[in-house]
């Protein structure tokens, strides 16, 4: 599944990252395979996405995040 | 003397490194800009002990040594270039306790250049509060750095940290990690090519994305053609080693850092569940807004009052102090309502910054950027629009350089032109004069009539700007990949410092930048006002004693009439009368004509302009307030400044392009003429018509 699906309080783990369709700041920011990630809140039409990855705390747009694979770690 | 040493601050976004700036630095600091671009550059002087200084300059926040807009190019820049006389003979990397891994990110790349380095780990204050505990000997050995634990909050460390500064030269410049493991034959190429160059220097060089700079690279801008790998494989690479990288970061942390997460607090989480909620959230905006506006509007209502009696008078007695004739005049008419038409605006305009610094230090900002990106996505914007239309509201200059940090273009481009609709600060002096005639006092639900219909007056420039960007997203055709990613940061009580010292800077660069116009502009004004050609202004005097000679008029009306004629064929006077037609169907007279005429070089000429042409030939003590509700419609009668005129020229002077720095730094950012023009003719015409139909609706 790609972290678009990903519903509010559920946690995962990146699988994966679209490396041409991410860019580098994401990466940076500890957007990479291995790390946790967890919703925190979603904006009206659950976009953007306000997400925990590795402990950054930012926002990204749903567009971004379908090219970014999880599995569940938790429900 | 001693020597000072150069001291580069680099960290982050959000770390607090302009706090540490400040901690050192004091007031002993001044802001300008990067040679040739519009990046803000700070820079400041640090007494350390033993008599030595340090020269320190803090950079702008980046995330990585890979730039990707103009203001972290800066940073890349500086450290590429020993030439340069601010190369850092040490550089201090600030960051944040509790997003250390991300913030170590950005320190293993500047040690690879191999300049000296301190790790300045800041908000030490709160590890109790968040459970973390760090080995400092352990990381100190692994990162081959030497550490300072401070809290700018606490005052805690910063001797400390001036310290190591002083001590630069025991520092290890050293590595920490070896990046080039990610491709070795193309490193060792690399290597064999260039002998002579640091070669985690050729990969910056290489990878940079963006070059907008000019400096003096020569004798590395050849390997700028090694490029013997494909774009694509570059970034790959680039991302091989940013998780290089992280590898090296964790297994460091891993030993050096604990977290107990029994003990650690979650605040932002919490906080974040209402304030990006998605009724609450709006709700709370909403809320914030009303109240910023009522404040600017009753807190600053006394000081303002007071500062414009007091230049009243104060004209009065130079008047009266100075012998009589035409130098005292200059100062009395000219000058001193001139600068009163300046200072009268700091009190709202210093409250205006302290609500926007406050914004933007506590972190609240980035929520407003999460709650609005879909709604203003709509509008062909981004949530990142909304930072430089809120900053607009002080003024369109920061608010357009604001713009960089929105990474699709065309959303950029759009956001620039259509900020100059948001009510700037210049735009306030007029709202504010033109809304005390015109708006009844009274209150509703304990709002006044006044700060609701300012209220109101930020409400349709924000529309504007939402509406022309609708517009502009449809006409536009430029493709362009848009994305985005926004950092959401931890709240933070702002600091007292920070946030005095942003109003003082900005309040100071309003008063002496704008001031330096508006004084000009008064001075040329008196002289076109208190002089004219020919028989008519001249013979003034006898031409109106003739005229009322039968009619028994008092000594003091008949001195009125007489310099309201001087005035009227005063060089001014004929240039206003020329432009009376085009003006006379929005409501106005050529006085006001002359005021908005000489706006163009800065919207809060307005209210000086006219406080100029009013006080040429009258004698009494007056506040410009006054006199301008005192002037009486030549054509129609009845007061000049009624409803059907002022809402006219509130609704000119809230669509209207009228500002000739904002024009020149629409230039400088989008890089034409051709934007800068669009706007002038297509925002202008716009007001006219908008004035048009007001005023003939409502007379």
């Amino acid at each position: 599944m790609t972290l678009a699906d990903i519903k509010r309080g559920e946690k995962g783990i990146i699988t994966d990252v679209s490396s041409i369709h991410i860019p580098l700041k994401l990466l940076e920011m500890g957007c990479l395979p291995g790390n946790s990630v967890e919703l925190v809140q979603v904006a009206p039409f659950a976009d953007p996405m306000y997400l925990n990855i590795n402990g950054s705390h930012l926002a990204i747009r749903k567009e971004t995040a379908i090219h970014i694979l999880i599995e569940i770690s938790n429900g | 003397m001693g020597k000072q040493i150069n001291v580069a601050l680099i960290g982050n976004p959000n770390t607090g490194k302009t706090s540490v700036f400040n901690a050192l630095t004091g007031l002993n600091q001044k802001v300008g800009n990067y040679p040739g671009i519009t990046v803000e550059k700070k820079e400041g002087i640090c007494k350390l002990p033993r008599g030595v200084k340090a020269h320190i300059i803090d950079l702008p926040g980046t995330y990585s040594l890979n730039a990707s807009s103009l203001d972290e190019n800066v940073v890349i820049e500086l450290l590429l270039n020993k030439k340069d006389k601010d190369f850092p003979d040490v550089a201090v990397v600030v960051s944040d306790v509790e997003n250390l891994k991300r913030n170590l990110l950005l320190f293993t790349q500047i040690k690879d250049l191999q300049i000296p380095t301190i790790l300045v780990i800041n908000m030490a204050d709160r590890m109790a509060y968040k459970g973390i505990s760090l080995d400092i000997p352990y990381l100190e050995q692994q990162l081959e750095t030497k550490i300072a634990l401070i809290s700018t909050r606490k005052n805690q460390g910063i001797s400390a940290l001036k310290d190591l500064i002083a001590n630069f030269k025991e520092l290890s410049v050293k590595p920490c990690l070896n990046a080039s493991e990610i491709d070795t034959e193309y490193f060792d190429n690399l290597k064999k090519a260039f002998p002579n160059q640091l070669l985690y220097k050729l990969w910056l060089v290489i990878t940079q994305d963006v070059n907008f700079g000019k400096t003096d690279r020569n004798e590395i801008d050849a390997v700028a053609d090694f490029k013997t790998k494909s774009k694509a494989d570059l970034k790959r690479l680039q991302q091989k080693e940013t998780i290089k990288r992280y590898q090296f970061i964790n297994d460091t942390l891993k030993k050096g850092q604990t977290i107990d997460l029994s003990t650690a607090k979650d605040l932002r989480i919490k906080l974040d569940r209402i304030v990006t909620h998605k009724v609450w959230g709006y709700l709370i905006f909403g809320i914030i807004l009303l109240t910023i506006f009522q404040a600017i509007y009753d807190w600053s209502s006394v000081p303002m009052d007071f500062i414009d009696s007091t230049f009243a008078s104060f004209s009065e007695w130079t008047k009266n102090v100075m012998p009589e004739g035409a130098f005292t005049n200059l100062i009395a008419e000219g000058i001193i309502p001139g600068l009163g038409g300046i200072v009268i605006f700091i009190p709202q305009i210093a409250f205006l910054f302290l609500f926007i610094s406050v914004l933007e230090e506590s972190g609240y900002m980035s929520r407003v950027v999460f709650l609005m990106d879909r709604i203003m996505r709509r509008f062909g914007l981004s949530g990142k629009s909304v930072v430089p239309l809120i900053s607009g509201t002080a003024c369109a200059i920061p608010a357009i350089m604001a713009t960089r940090n929105i990474e699709s273009w065309k959303e950029r481009l759009i956001t620039i032109l259509v900020t100059p609709f948001t009510t700037c600060s210049a735009r306030l002096p007029v709202y504010l004069i033109i809304i005390a005639l015109v708006i009844p006092e009274g209150r509703v639900l304990g709002l006044s009539y006044q700060a609701l219909t300012l209220m109101l007056l930020y409400l349709i420039g924000f529309g504007a700007a939402v509406g022309s960007a609708y517009i502009l997203n449809k006409v536009l055709k430029i493709k362009s990949k848009t994305f985005f990613v926004v950092e959401m940061p931890n709240y933070k009580l702002p600091l007292f410092k920070n946030v005095a010292l942003t109003v003082i800077e900005k309040t100071k660069s309003f008063v002496f930048g704008a001031g330096k116009i508006i004084l000009a502009i008064s001075i040329v004004l008196w002289f076109l006002a208190s002089y004219g050609p020919g028989d008519n202004f001249n013979n003034a005097e006898t031409i109106i004693t003739e005229q009322y000679a039968s009619q028994n008029i008092s000594q003091e009306d008949l001195q009125q009439e007489i310099a309201s004629y001087k005035l009227e064929h005063s060089f001014i006077g004929i240039t206003g009368r020329a432009i009376e037609p085009l003006i006379r169907p929005l409501g106005y007279d050529w006085k006001i004509g002359i005021a908005i005429v000489s706006s163009f070089a800065a919207r809060e000429v307005f209210v000086g302009t006219l406080a100029t042409i009013y006080s040429v030939g009258s004698d009494e003590e007056e506040t410009i307030k006054n006199r301008m509700a005192g002037e009486v419609n030549p054509i129609l009668g009845g007061p000049l400044f009624n409803f059907a005129s002022g809402i006219s020229l509130l609704l000119f002077y809230a669509f209207a392009m009228q500002c000739m720095s904002t024009l020149a730094i629409v230039k400088r950012e989008t890089n034409s003429w051709k934007w800068p023009t669009l706007q002038l003719v297509i925002m202008s015409s716009f007001a006219y018509i908008v004035a048009l139909i007001a005023f003939q609706l409502l007379k």
